[in-house]
């Protein structure tokens, strides 16, 4: 058995190893892009493959691509590169787009964390100023997916332009830059299967974008530095690999079905929409997530609270807010994801372990419940 | 998975062109690798133990990055490279202070993300004064002195130039911008691990660094910011918080780990190997000189990295030269902008003639360089700049003794 059941692939996937094997040809390779000598040529070679790899993966050109450092970087750039004054987001985006555009107006969610298109709609309206919307294809806490074509259509015939943070979807669901008729659409390597420190912003043909980065004219002036080379190259690799599979979706809906086996009460949060195959949001009434992630740390499993980015801090999850769960048991949500390499005995060593801890927390709960009636 | 065991094969040509990039060292891939494979943790991750274990990566890392240069491992910021340090310091520095100071001093031969930043500034309404440097690269330090306004927040000045290798007068540049009240930024991407650099000797407030011109990883930089006295600045990525909210986004635990053994081993092995750089700079000039005349250094040859010259060969197309010494790695430029066929801005902010400029070459020696390829080099160098002098009619008037200037060509 592995030393530890990894389930926390919405925070970061293991490296594939053909994206690694892609990442040492381009470490042992060198050189810069941008030098015209052999060794420059033939790293360019490696970023012009990527490229196409990474297009193809989302049924696009190489030349709508920009490679960033990673899905945040993409989010940024998107955000103020497309030079809209007005932004509307909706209120279950990541920090990255939140925190992006501060001043931009939110739009609701509904119960199971769905945009309220008609919400969009009547903001639209609102105002003639040319907006930009930005909505994610897949939440990262609970993998709810959201109606893009909807909202493009939506956004299109108000004049305006639409990103899309398709971080956590890439690699679950198909990711068809044309289909899904977005303006702007970002993804992040290591969330695939690819290499942390490298990702991409996708740009329609036309799509304006004054960069974020400036310098030496690199990604046709759109993102200036010194190509990751490696990091393209493994990127390139993981796109390839990474097609959406549906033995996720029946590894997760066995667990799902396990657990609420154990506890009856436990809730899974936004399965009255369409998610993403490889994630579950569930709390466990009456159970701090600390608890529980503490507990099946103990046990050798891995997930979070909720998502994993810089603070450490336990906080309440915006997410499950906007979706109007109630802050008590928002607090005993957990997020389990899936990925490339999960296996069936990691899923069962996690139901074990939660069973375990759920067992433990309510025998525990009895005894004190037993000793205040004693003691009244 | 392959093994990476050798970096180099025979059948590359001589690499020389170490300002560009390094190949990255054995050592510090062998550091990474863990981080590639069973430590693939988000560092962002507090619930179990992969995170925890990309987390002590990391900050290892940071630790050893901030020894290089003196520095607190609090002041360290990881970014995708030095171009980003760059942007994020001229950029966030002038954005957080620009209610009270609106100017920024740089020099003519900064790299090219620091201008852009500026220009970028520029449209902005801030006010940037960009400083000639004197023939030998060296920034006058009576210009600066005198360029200081009661507006002035930041002066920017690198520390080792891309393309001519000149040392700057770090020490007095950070002294006069200490005494002035005014914040000292250098872009170190071609100074860090080869030449000494502690920021409070040097009165350094933030500073830029690469990975991939260190031996370690591209995609990877870091940025130093001051505690004390306290540098602020406007982060340009926001989201998650990483980096004490100046620079969001999942931290690339084996790039930050890479970047960390980078500079840890050009801290130990600094001074042999710039002994070890200075005889080889020297076995390649006196090579050249040897067996050819009429060739100019371009940039001071005493304040300068011993891992670089710039050399131009009067009456030999650089261009030309070029093609024919396919067997050797070298730039005619900065890497950056070498696609392009315009004569170097920095050898032109040197007063070297557009003729002169369009000779030279950027030769970058580094921590692989043998003596045999030095040879090697200067062999293939004299072969090829004689060939192309004597099929050249400026050479022949030349050694004729005839002024080339006094020519006045007609148009035809």
């Amino acid at each position: 058995m592995r030393p530890l059941a990894y389930l926390d692939h919405n925070a970061t996937s293991p490296l594939r190893p053909a994206a690694f094997d892609a990442m040492a040809e381009a470490m042992r390779a060198g050189g810069n892009p941008s030098s015209v000598h052999a060794s420059g040529r033939r790293a360019r070679a490696i970023v012009d493959k990527a490229r196409r790899e990474v297009a193809s993966f989302a049924s696009a050109e190489p030349s709508e691509i920009v490679f960033t450092s990673g899905g945040t970087e993409s989010n940024n750039l998107a955000l103020s590169g497309a030079g809209r004054g007005r932004v509307l987001v909706s209120a279950v985006e990541h920090d990255s787009v939140r925190r992006a555009a501060p001043q931009a107006e939110v739009l609701p969610v509904d119960g199971e964390g769905v945009l309220d298109l008609a919400a969009l709609e009547r903001a639209l309206a609102a105002s003639a100023e040319p907006a930009l919307v930005s909505v994610m294809l897949a939440n990262n806490e609970t993998g709810v997916l959201q109606p893009i074509a909807e909202v493009v259509r939506v956004a299109r015939s108000a004049g305006a332009l639409v990103h899309c943070d398709a971080v956590q979807a890439a690699g679950k669901v198909p990711v068809d830059l044309h289909d899904l008729g977005v303006d702007y659409l970002s993804l992040s390597a290591h969330k695939i299967g690819g290499p942390t420190g490298v990702g991409a912003l996708f740009l329609r043909k036309g799509a304006p974008l004054s960069p974020a980065l400036h310098g030496g004219g690199q990604e046709s002036n759109r993102r200036a530095g010194t190509e990751n080379v490696a990091g393209i190259a493994g990127f390139g690799a993981a796109a390839v690999l990474a097609t959406p599979g549906l033995d996720l979706a029946v590894l997760r809906d066995s667990l799902e079905f396990s657990l609420v086996q154990i506890a009856p009460t436990a809730r899974f949060f936004g399965v009255g929409a369409r998610r993403l195959c490889n994630t579950s949001c569930v709390s466990m009434p009456g159970v701090p997530a600390e608890t529980q992630v503490m507990g099946l740390d103990l046990a050798g499993v891995c997930i979070s609270a909720g998502a994993a980015c810089s603070s450490g801090k336990v906080q309440r999850s915006p997410v499950l807010e906007a979706m109007g769960v109630a802050a008590a048991e928002a607090a005993c949500a957990i997020r389990i994801s899936l990925g490339w390499n999960t296996e069936s005995t990691d899923i069962e060593r996690l139901i074990t372990a939660w069973q375990d801890l759920y067992i433990r927390v309510r025998q525990s709960d009895i005894f004190h419940t037993g000793s205040r009636a004693r003691a009244a | 998975m392959t093994a990476i065991t050798q970096i180099r094969r025979n059948d590359q040509p001589i690499y020389l062109d170490y300002q560009a990039t390094t190949p990255m060292d054995p050592r510090v891939l062998e550091a990474m690798m863990p981080y590639f494979t069973h430590k693939f943790g988000n560092s962002g991750s507090r619930s179990h133990a992969y995170g925890w274990e990309a987390e002590e990566g990391t900050e290892k890392a940071r630790a050893q990055v901030a020894k290089l240069i003196g520095a607190d491992e609090k002041e360290v910021i990881f970014t995708s490279g030095a171009t980003e340090s760059n942007n994020l310091a001229i950029r966030g520095v002038a954005e957080f202070y620009k209610d009270r100071k609106n100017h920024i001093i740089t020099t003519v031969t900064e790299h090219k993300c620091v201008l852009d930043t500026c220009r970028h500034l520029e449209q902005q309404g801030f006010e940037v004064t960009y400083l000639p440097v004197r023939q030998d690269g060296l920034l006058d330090l009576d210009v600066l002195r005198a360029a200081i306004t009661d507006k002035t927040v930041l002066v920017s000045v690198m520390a080792v130039n891309n393309e001519i290798g000149v040392i700057q007068p770090l020490a007095e540049i950070g002294k006069i911008c200490r005494e002035r009240k005014v914040f000292f930024h250098t872009d170190a991407a071609q100074a860090a691990g080869k030449i000494p650099l502690d920021v409070e000797a040097l009165n350094i407030d933030l500073m830029s660094i690469s990975g991939h011109k260190i031996y370690g990883p591209k995609g990877i930089g870091a940025l130093y910011v001051r505690r004390k006295p306290r540098v602020r600045l406007v982060p340009m990525i926001v989201g998650g918080g990483q980096e004490r909210g100046f620079r969001s986004g999942t931290l690339p635990t084996p790039l930050c780990v890479g970047l960390g053994e980078a500079a840890e081993i050009c801290m130990k092995e600094m001074d042999a190997e710039a002994k070890r750089l200075k005889k080889l700079q020297d076995r390649m000039l006196n090579g050249l000189r040897a067996k050819l005349t009429d060739i100019v250094v371009n940039g001071d040859l005493e304040q300068r990295i011993p891992g670089n010259l710039n050399i131009s060969f009067a009456y030999v197309e650089g261009e030309s030269l070029m093609m024919g010494i396919k067997n050797l790695a070298v730039s005619s430029g900065s890497a950056c902008t070498s696609a392009s066929l315009e004569p170097s801005y920095v050898l032109r902010a040197l007063g070297v003639e557009e003729e002169m400029a369009h000779t030279s070459l950027r030769i970058g020696l580094g921590r692989f360089t043998t003596e045999h390829e030095v040879d090697t080099a200067v062999d293939e160098l004299v072969r090829h700049v004689n060939k192309l002098r004597e099929m050249s009619p400026l050479w022949e008037m030349a050694q004729e003794g005839i002024d080339i200037k006094s020519i006045e060509w007609a148009a035809h």
